[in-house]
């Protein structure tokens, strides 16, 4: 019997060792995280004022949906991990089903089907939405129940779990999404310990599956690639995102134009510049700065969930919280890079600043289940 | 076992996880950094030149105004809608406002960009009161954009018109002094750099790269208070002789400066929608006619300025006419012998042909082109006439006696006021103007000084008792004038249709406006120089000489008559 045991099975030893919390810690609420949102949040309604053209009207919609999705992360993180991974599966299928229902009579515009109404109140919703943080949970209920590393036959039953609704997801068509699912669903086998040979085979398999990729994809996605590799082919359509974006932000220089003084975007030259594009509009009015300062903003959240993912107390946790925080990075560093032209032109928002709902509140969700996970910790390991 | 397995995991998955995270961040970082600091001037430059642009201000032109600082002529700042119809782009509910603004029917807005798919420039509505144009730039549509201009605005209307003149839309002078002295008014357009959106709509003024010069005021030697009543009373005479057209000049005798020049029929500069081109003629420089009687005093003034008679010369008219080959000049009647005053008080054809007769054969001619007959003015109005006034040659009997009674050469009524001003003025010629300070010839002595005060007196006795200009007399003054009753010239030779004419002179005993006076086809009975233009002389004259401040000459006629 090792001290640690012998200690823990002293009689009111839970209560003697545990960490003395503050009041935030006993609400299940993270400090430090809490902290970074608000300043990020803060920064974010400070240049979508300046994006949407001054409208007061804008920040006050994007503030109250924060106001709500910040209750839902606070509600979330009352819940204890344990019930978060026993609901896993329910989650999973729940959102499988939806999924199917938005294949079977979803509604939307431009040709996807991404949404479902809700019968007789103006509400609808996106199922793929719920399925970003289904996903990794379901993974992570899967695999943290097995031993680890993962057999060859757990990664089969795993690739199943993950690709039956990314291929809903890619069949609505949203291949954006599909891929930003199948991602999460990939960070916790990753983190489950998949063998590095293995690693490198499926990298391998990816690039090789590039070329094929483009004969499955509709023609609105070639395009995007297309312009991607060349902009300047099509400057005055396809091409004209990115040139503007580029434009905004390299006119910003080292300190920026400053507040609302952005030509580029203040003239309506740059597109969708308060939702995919704000960062442009950011770079450009706060120049490369602005820029840095956002972007250590952003790491400093990563750092922190990271945090939480090493001192999660069970492999579930561990894996849901690291998961939850290199996909929130992932969005991050798609938008940045389709922004700044290295990556193709995809429908990510830049999370938490661009103006829009949805992404709002599955986000918030996700860092309401990374404070569930860290506060509901005893300084003992059960 | 699988604890330890576990922590190992922990051990190097994360950090792995985190330096692929740091490369990630370094990455956007650096892409960041490239766009910011390498790209950034090529970029810089491309913001700009998608924003900014250079755009002319319009030059203000300068006003016309008249003696007296009187506008009548100014710029007031208009806007113009115009469209790219390339870039055009309007919701149902932009189309709809925007036809309303520019008080058009929605479908006719339609058409009008469906007739001009593919070009780059239309003009939706010129002109417009900025408030308004305004109206329709709020409705931001791309595509559709306001130009600041000027538009001129004439504050006399039909009153100067024939004189201002008037500018045509893009501000350039068509007629009158509007185009004689564009170059002089008009403004340089200045250049300002603006920032403009992506829909082309001026965002910010940046910085003013050039000022507009304003163009030159030029001020007129007329006098608007007496162009208005010259106006008024010609118009009312016209319209009550049912005339074709009339026309009147007033001169300051002493200086030559053109006080009033008004004419019939006129037009309204401010809305020329339905203009008459007859309307369009400033009659009293360009319609050319044979004066007449108003010719015999400057022919009597000429025969004693050359020393072949003497004022109190008696000429035999018996017996009422003169042959000459196969033409015969005749009077009303048998005046018998007469002196040079009534010569012009019964105005005798007989009497002053046969004056001209009697002297070399270019005495006449000479005398009335001095004065300014059949002569350019100098006065530098576009369209002026010259008119015609031919040396007689030896063994032309016809044309001599004919030019001393006012036929067979053509003037305008300012080359008459200007042959009357060198009378009235003591025989010095001041040449006419028609700009305050502008530059004139020298002035030159055509008659003795004696001689031009005689022949005023002399004129005096047509609107006394017995003369044939009665109704030109004004009360409390001393007038000097002559009547003409001109066969007009058509096509086919002299037709019975006539120029009532009146020149004048006032007061005698200084004179100091100078007036001429024609109607053209008076209709009614009247139609006598007489009878029709004498009464508008009168007005007018009257009426400048008391708002000139001219003491009366004639008090005690006055006093008597009025017991």
């Amino acid at each position: 019997m090792s001290t640690r045991d012998f200690l823990h099975r002293l009689p009111g030893a839970t209560h003697a060792f545990q960490r003395p919390a503050g009041w935030l810690e006993r609400v299940h609420i993270d400090f430090w995280l809490l902290m970074i949102l608000f300043v990020l949040i803060g920064s974010g309604l400070f240049v979508l004022y300046s994006a949407s053209g001054e409208s007061a009207h804008d920040v006050q919609r994007q503030g109250m949906r924060f106001l709500v999705a910040l209750v839902g992360m606070c509600v979330i993180a009352q819940i204890e991990p344990r019930h978060l991974q026993r609901w896993s599966p329910v989650f999973y299928f729940g959102g499988a089903v939806l999924l199917l229902c938005v294949l079977l009579f979803g509604v939307g515009a431009k040709g996807a089907q991404r949404w479902i109404q809700v019968p007789g109140v103006g509400f609808r919703f996106q199922p793929s939405e719920i399925m970003k943080l289904a996903m990794p949970m379901m993974v992570a209920w899967f695999l943290a129940n097995r031993p680890l590393p993962p057999s060859w036959k757990h990664l089969f039953i795993s690739a199943v779990i993950i690709g039956v609704p990314v291929l809903m997801i890619a069949r609505q068509p949203d291949l954006g999404t599909s891929l930003l699912v199948a991602a999460a669903a990939l960070f916790v086998v990753l983190l489950a310990g998949l063998s590095w040979r293995l690693i490198g085979g499926f990298i391998a398999l990816g690039i090789s599956a590039l070329p094929a990729l483009w004969y499955v994809m509709h023609d609105y996605q070639r395009q995007r690639v297309l312009t991607f590799l060349n902009p300047e082919s099509d400057p005055l359509g396809s091409g004209w995102n990115i040139i503007q974006s580029k434009t905004a932000i390299g006119s910003g220089g080292l300190d920026g134009k400053g507040w609302l003084e952005g030509t580029q975007s203040q003239l309506e030259f740059l597109p969708e510049r308060h939702t995919d594009f704000i960062i442009a509009v950011l770079a450009e009015e706060f120049g490369l700065i602005g820029v840095c300062l956002i972007l250590m903003v952003y790491l400093a959240i990563i750092g922190r969930g990271l945090f939480v993912a090493l001192n999660a107390q069970d492999t579930y946790g561990r894996l849901v919280a690291g998961s939850i925080t290199l996909t929130f990075f992932v969005y991050v560093f798609v938008n940045i890079g389709m922004v700044s032209g290295l990556l193709p032109v995809v429908g990510v928002p830049l999370p938490l600043v661009s103006f829009g709902g949805t992404s709002i509140v599955t986000l918030m969700a996700g860092f309401g289940i990374l404070m569930s996970i860290h506060t509901h910790r005893s300084l003992v390991r059960k | 076992m699988d604890r330890r397995k576990e922590s190992a995991l922990i051990g190097y998955r994360y950090p792995i996880a985190l330096i692929v995270l740091l490369a990630a961040a370094l990455l956007l970082a650096g892409r960041m950094v490239h766009l910011h600091i390498a790209d950034r001037e090529f970029l810089q430059e491309q913001g700009d030149a998608r924003s900014v642009r250079n755009e002319p201000i319009p030059g203000y032109r300068g006003m016309i105004q008249d003696r007296n600082g009187e506008p009548l002529a100014v710029s007031t700042p208009v806007t113009t809608l115009w469209a790219n119809p390339k870039h055009f782009e309007a919701s149902e509910e932009q189309r709809t406002a925007l036809a309303k603004v520019l008080e058009m029917p929605v479908s006719a807005l339609n058409k009008k960009m469906r007739d001009a798919e593919g070009k780059g420039f239309i003009y939706l509505r010129r002109h417009m009161i900025p408030d308004q144009a305004n109206l329709a730039l709020d409705l931001k549509i791309t595509g559709v954009y306001g130009q600041p201009e000027y538009k001129r605005y004439y504050p006399a209307h039909e009153m100067a018109a024939h004189l201002v003149g008037f500018t045509n839309i893009d501000d350039k002078g068509q007629e009158g002094l509007e185009l004689a002295f564009n170059d002089a008014l008009k403004g340089v357009p200045g250049e300002k750099r603006v920032l403009k959106d992506r829909r082309g709509h001026v965002f910010r003024d940046l910085q003013i790269l050039r000022q507009p010069e304003p163009g030159q005021n030029i001020q007129l030697t007329i006098d608007l208070k007496l162009q208005f009543m010259a106006y008024r009373e010609l118009k009312a005479a016209v319209d009550q002789h049912g005339a074709k057209s009339g026309s009147v000049v007033l001169l300051d005798a002493e200086t030559g400066e053109v006080l009033a020049m008004v004419n019939q029929p006129s037009y309204n500069p401010n809305d020329r929608s339905s203009l008459d081109l007859r309307a369009l003629r400033n009659r009293a420089l360009i319609d050319l006619f044979e004066p007449g009687s108003p010719i015999k005093p400057l022919t009597v003034a000429s025969a004693i300025a050359s020393g072949h008679y003497k004022a109190d010369d008696v000429v035999n008219t018996n017996p009422g006419y003169l042959r000459l080959g196969n033409q015969s000049i005749r009077d009303f009647r048998n005046y018998g012998e007469m002196d040079l005053t009534t010569i012009i008080t019964k105005s005798s054809n007989v009497g002053v042909a046969k004056m001209a007769l009697s002297m070399p054969i270019d005495t006449v001619w000479s005398y009335l082109q001095q004065m300014g007959l059949g002569q350019g003015t100098g006065i530098g109005f576009p369209g002026e006439a010259v008119g015609s006034l031919t040396a007689p040659r030896e063994g032309q009997k016809a044309k001599i006696a004919t030019m001393a009674y006012g036929y067979g050469l053509a003037v305008t009524s300012l080359q008459l006021a200007q042959a009357y001003q060198v009378l009235a003025n003591h025989g010095l010629k001041k040449y006419v103007s028609l700009i305050k300070g502008g530059d004139t010839l020298p002035d030159e002595q055509i008659l003795p000084e004696s001689v031009a005060n005689r022949v005023v007196e002399m004129m005096e006795t047509v609107t006394l008792q017995g003369g044939t200009g009665t109704r030109a007399a004004i009360p409390g003054y001393r007038v000097a004038g002559k009547t003409g009753t001109v066969h007009k010239v058509g096509a086919t030779g002299y037709e019975y249709e006539y120029m009532a004419v009146f020149a004048g002179i006032a007061p005698v005993s200084d004179p100091k406006v100078v007036a001429i006076v024609w109607v053209d086809s008076p209709s009614g009975r009247e139609y006598h120089g007489g009878e029709v233009a004498a009464p508008i002389f009168s007005r007018i004259m009257g009426n400048a000489l008391r708002y000139l401040n001219v003491p009366p000459d004639n008090i005690a006629k006055e006093v008597a008559s009025g017991q």
